[in-house]
């Protein structure tokens, strides 16, 4: 089992910049910790800069560094980068257009027994709202090192959402094919086509060997790129396929399932069903107990595709 | 350049702007206009030629409803031609309502106040990093400090110190509802800002002799950031609308409009004298 969170391969990629590159610039709310940034903000003081628990001018002061040429990465929980600061995401980075990426940790239900103020069940659904802001949930700690080297090297501002806790891998260091805005495709099936991002690849991937084993042919997309969603892959998917089900750690409003909706609506119609998190405060529990809640599992995505094949 | 006669010429670009568009933020436009005048003009090394550059000065104007006069002091700079201001609030035009960086000129997009020191905080600190002489410059209103983002910046910059940093509070005592004192009570700026660990700076903000004064003072002081309070009358400049709410947004009739170039060019004139 993997013990090696995807936040923490952010630190390490962003320490392996930074040595080579004096404009980067990690900033924190009082969130070194929780962001697995520590080692960073004690190797390069210079290029750190904490706000204090100051969510919005964390978002401006990361917008007025990048205006002046350096490269800032913004880090805090998912649930307050997403929301507080969100006015200063639209403004400051998207609107004014700054190469700001901000890095929202711990997110979905990973705080899942403090309460719905630590959810970000609506990150997808605020941040891709957005017009110039791309959003990106990396599936594993393979993906999430392609996907910041990718976006270290371009200068459009960003907002990545990745767990708390490590994750089970889905690629591995040989085996990572990653095209940036390209869904990974991890299997073809002409019965169902699983759409998933996160940490919803996984189980996605569990359903589709599930389903293979009961006849069904099932094939997986891992859209880490929800925003610009890979609506090309989407539609051929679909095509192949007689039903869709989308899976997300995300309320089913206005997120992954919905835009995907929206494509299929206008492209390639089937049946679908979109699984997340309810339009209310989630229950308390461990990530998993969440997950198992609310059918965001192998079980339940292949129960969905189940019903929707009858 | 007469400074101050350059402060009624650019007010009449103010007041045509204003007319044409039959729009605009006339009020705080007027209250502010000394204080890009003699930024633009004397204080910043910002300029066509520079603009592309990190390590000149920065300016965000955070009240960016008094963008009008933005406008008047960029063309008059040379940032773009004169005619573009016949574009202003126009269909399709980039010279929109509020700052927008499409404009030359323009680094960062306002309209929502609270925004524009923390992005100064930002500016302070690369240059800090960057070893570079370059200042930064954020014009708030004084209606804008009731937005608690303003309060993470100032916090943020008395912290780290930032002495490249120059907060402005165009201190109008006016918003759309009434005086500051009954909106939201924003007495004592000066203490405040002190508090919060800045220099402070009280001074006539519709006195350019003044604002060159409090700028190069500003410039001086070393190992906090300074605010720079400018006591100023909104609509400053043409008697009928001075310390009045009522204009913070009111377009001139074409009356008011003759009357109130009348009065700015005759102003113009005996500042020249």
């Amino acid at each position: 089992m993997n013990k090696i969170a995807n936040k923490q391969v952010i630190c390490e990629v962003l320490m392996e910049k930074a040595k080579n590159d004096k404009d980067v610039v990690v900033l924190c709310s009082d969130s070194r910790g929780s962001s697995s940034l520590t080692p960073y903000a004690d190797a390069f003081p210079e290029q750190f800069v904490e706000v204090g628990i100051a969510e919005q001018s964390l978002v401006s002061i990361a917008a007025g560094l990048a205006r002046c040429g350096k490269k800032p990465y913004a880090a805090s929980p998912a649930c307050f980068l997403s929301t507080r600061s969100m006015e200063q995401a639209k403004v400051d980075c998207a609107y004014s257009h700054t190469n700001v990426k901000l890095i929202g940790v711990s997110g979905g239900v990973s705080y899942g027994a403090l309460g719905m103020t630590h959810h970000s069940a609506t990150d997808i659904a605020d941040m891709a709202s957005i017009p110039g802001m791309r959003v990106y949930l990396p599936s594993d700690r393979f993906q999430t090192r392609k996907l910041m080297e990718a976006l270290y090297a371009d200068t459009d501002p960003a907002y990545v959402r990745v767990g708390r806790n490590a994750v089970e891998d889905i690629y591995s260091e040989d085996n990572c094919p990653f095209e940036m805005d390209r869904a990974t495709v991890l299997g073809e099936g002409s019965d169902v086509a699983i759409i998933a991002c996160g940490e919803m690849v996984k189980p996605a991937v569990e359903a589709m060997e599930k389903l293979k084993a009961e006849g069904v042919s099932a094939g997986v997309l891992d859209m880490y790129c929800v925003k610009p969603l890979d609506a090309a892959a989407v539609i051929k998917a679909a095509e192949n396929a007689k039903a869709v089900v989308v899976v997300e750690e995300h309320t089913r409003l206005c997120g992954l399932g919905a835009m995907v909706a929206q494509v299929l609506g206008e492209n390639c119609p089937r049946r679908m069903k979109s699984l997340g998190l309810p339009d209310a405060p989630a229950i308390a529990g461990k990530s998993q107990e969440v997950f198992d809640y609310y059918g965001l599992n192998a079980d339940g995505i292949a129960a969905a595709a189940h019903e929707l094949l009858k | 350049m007469n400074l101050k006669a350059n402060s009624y010429r650019l007010r009449q670009d103010v007041l045509d702007i204003i007319y044409r568009a039959k729009t605009g933020h006339i009020g705080g436009d007027f209250s502010v206009t000394d204080i890009l005048n003699v930024l633009y003009n004397q204080v910043m090394d910002i300029t066509p030629e520079n603009f592309g550059r990190n390590d000149r000065d920065h300016f965000i104007l955070s009240k960016g409803h008094a963008v009008e006069a933005l406008y008047a002091v960029l063309c008059q700079k040379g940032f773009f031609p004169r005619e573009d201001l016949l574009t202003v609030s126009q269909y399709g035009s980039k010279y929109i309502g509020h700052p927008y960086n499409k404009v030359n000129g323009i680094e960062m997009n306002s309209g929502s106040l609270g925004h524009g020191l923390s992005v100064a905080v930002g500016m302070a600190i690369a240059g800090r990093m960057d070893k570079s002489s370059h200042r930064v410059y954020a014009v708030m209103g004084d209606g804008e400090l009731a937005e608690g983002s303003v309060w993470e910046g100032a916090m943020a910059g008395g912290h780290y110190k930032l002495d490249n940093l120059c907060a402005v509070i165009d201190r109008n005592h006016l918003q759309i509802s009434g005086t500051t004192e009954y909106v939201m009570n924003q007495k004592v700026q000066e203490e405040r800002w002190a508090a919060f660990g800045w220099n402070v700076i009280s001074v006539n903000g519709n006195d350019v002799d003044a604002l060159q004064q409090a700028f190069a003072d500003a410039a001086a002081f070393k190992g906090k950031p300074t605010v720079i309070v400018a006591h100023t009358t909104k609509g400053c400049g043409v008697s009928f609308m001075e310390n009045q709410a009522g204009w913070h947004h009111r377009v001139p009739t074409a009356e008011e409009y003759e009357k109130g170039m009348a009065e700015l060019k005759a102003k113009e004139a005996a500042a020249n004298e």
